[in-house]
């Protein structure tokens, strides 16, 4: 028996056969996710490619109403509307717009588990690899192939292993862990390849820190981004899940591309400068700059975890003159959560403005477009030149704790 | 019908042309229409580009060509133009997906030697490689296209192809 990657063990099952890396497979998802960005999209070529198609296995489709909400206009909600419809008409599971981002609601569900693959038409489906899964962003015309046939052409990655030591201190965080990443390899550096987080240091990471780290992987152009699952892994699902958990994990001696040694304990927060995830420097080393909107939320850096660490931060010094907070939970879940907790109020009562669940302002398609020429510091994940809908605007990326900082000071970087 | 030979004019891009650069957002908010979406290719790179190409034009890039969103329009709006195929030393892979899936070839490519208008020619040697001709150096070997991605670009893209078949035909 060859030894395998996990990348290979899980895609081999879904495959039917046994694969290896640079081989295609055509395989059949576990899960199959869409969003009201890419389903319309999906349901053309699906009528295209049979008219009145029927999904094939809809027990494993999600549709997530996340990328619209009211202050879209009434062309997105059109478009919500047909994949509402679509949905209902063929017993697929909806996340209705207001639920919150439809990776948060997969992984709160309990449905990402160690070993699936699970493909999404969003580029953050890398997401489900915090459990222990192989997730993966598609297109539109894969999903409309997947709700045709229940199948999709993938080729197996090369692994990338990140191996990861010792434990993060003082005000690091997995955001920074990520952006570390992004700045060592390039925005490219692990492209068409899975990233497998291993080593002793991922004991100490709880599933919030790696949902971040899954989640950002393709911000480096990886396939996916995978953690073996472990008892952390195990307690999580065993709260979510009544499932059968099937751990898989690579064979000793499985090929890998390449190893990344990364020491936690080493780790100060990091920030990325606008317009490129990979021009990252020492959060310190930034250069000053006078901060307009501060933007706690999406799927990166939305849960509850992130508004503890930041309303830690905000606590010590209250918002800054000048400095709008904006807070979109990533779930109605992790609303909820922050309600029962206080932490809600708290936030308010400092003057951050709460918006509902969702993918919200991160990439410009929600309201809440930065004015001209603001200065953006986010918990999102990408800060391309117009990604929040304002192409003046310049995007700062950085954990939950760096940005209530600059809330708290109205202002990054280092002074003169 | 096959998409190999195919034989173009080089249009030269740099490096880390992202889907926004392609098609800027913008203009996607008004429509997704290719016909109408092809006016504006990569305007925010050059704003003479698109009245400027022709079809069967060849795309030829550096690294990591449509890096940023998946937005299948990226692809959609290629082919608008008329444009059949895009070598790049390297491509985002979902550009990649996006790319076979809707009939726009995608080659992997050392394109150095390439110069603006440069007549190429992309065509499978008798051993199956696949090769890039300037017709000035010696032809430059590709990377190669499996035979399952050659059959759903040469059916012009996975609509087509499912359409036909109804479902993928397993084939290792």
């Amino acid at each position: 028996m060859v030894a395998q990657t996990l990348s290979e063990k899980i895609l081999s099952r879904a495959a039917g056969r046994p694969v290896r890396a640079g081989e295609l497979a055509i395989c059949t998802p576990d899960l199959a996710m869409g969003t009201d960005g890419s389903i319309p999209m999906a349901l053309n070529y699906l009528e295209s490619m049979r008219s009145g198609a029927a999904p094939r296995s809809p027990g494993r489709m999600v549709f997530a109403l996340d990328h619209y909400g009211a202050a879209s206009g009434p062309k997105a909600q059109a478009l919500q509307a047909r994949a509402r419809d679509y949905a209902a008409r063929h017993g697929i599971r909806v996340y209705d717009e207001g639920e919150g981002i439809g990776h948060q609601l997969i992984l709160e569900s309990g449905a990402a588990r160690p070993g699936l693959l699970m493909v999404g038409a969003d580029s953050h489906s890398t997401s489900y690899g915090a459990a222990g899964a192989f997730g993966t962003g598609i297109g539109s015309s894969d999903l409309a192939g997947v709700l045709l046939c229940g199948q999709v052409w993938l080729k197996v990655p090369e692994t990338l292993r990140v191996v990861l030591t010792g434990r993060l201190r003082g005000a690091a965080s997995a955001k920074d862990v990520a952006l570390l990443l992004a700045r060592r390899l390039g925005a490219d550096g692990a492209a068409y390849r899975a990233l497998e987080f291993t080593g002793p240091g991922v004991a100490g990471l709880d599933m919030d820190d790696r949902i971040v780290l899954s989640n950002m992987s393709v911000e480096l152009g990886a396939k996916a981004g995978i953690f073996p699952a472990d008892a952390v892994t195990e307690a999580w699902l065993r709260e979510r899940t009544g499932a059968r958990l099937d751990p898989v994990s690579s064979d000793p001696g499985a090929g890998c591309a390449g190893a990344v040694d990364l020491d936690l304990d080493a780790v100060v927060p990091q920030m990325a400068l606008p317009h490129r995830v990979d021009q990252v420097v020492d959060a310190d080393a930034a250069p000053f700059r006078k901060v307009d909107l501060v933007y706690l939320g999406t799927c990166t850096g939305g849960r509850v975890k992130d508004y503890r660490e930041a309303l830690e931060v905000l606590e010590q010094g209250g918002i800054a003159p000048g400095v709008r907070v904006v807070v979109t939970p990533a779930s109605a879940t992790v609303r909820a959560e922050l309600e029962q907790s206080g932490m809600l109020g708290a936030l308010a009562a400092l003057g951050a403005e709460i918006r509902p669940p969702g993918c919200g302002a991160c990439c410009g398609t929600c309201g809440g477009i930065p004015e001209d020429g603001a200065t953006v510091v986010s918990t999102a994940n990408r800060n391309f030149k117009g990604r929040m809908g304002n192409a003046t605007a310049s995007i700062y990326l950085a954990s939950a704790r760096t940005c209530a900082a600059a809330a708290v000071r109205g202002w990054i970087g280092r002074q003169a | 019908m096959n998409i190999l030979p195919m034989d173009g004019r080089a249009r030269l891009l740099g490096d880390d042309v992202n889907t926004d650069y392609i098609i800027s957002s913008r203009r996607k908010a008004d429509s997704i229409d290719p016909a109408v979406l092809r006016e504006h290719l990569l305007e925010d790179l050059d704003p003479e580009f698109a009245a400027s190409v022709r079809p069967g034009d060849i795309l030829v890039a550096g690294d990591n060509f449509g890096c940023g969103s998946a937005m299948e329009v990226a692809v959609t709006v290629v082919l608008g133009a008329g444009i059949r195929a895009v070598v790049a030393r390297s491509f985002s892979r979902t550009y990649l997906r996006n790319a076979m899936n809707n009939g726009l070839l995608p080659v992997i490519a050392d394109t150095s030697g390439v110069r603006e208008g440069d007549a190429l020619t992309l065509a499978l040697d008798a051993g199956g490689r696949l090769l890039l001709d300037n017709h000035r150096d010696a032809p430059m070997e590709c990377a190669p296209i499996a035979p399952f991605m050659l059959e759903v670009l040469d059916r012009g893209g996975l609509v087509p192809y499912l359409r036909a078949h109804g479902g993928f035909q397993v084939r290792p």
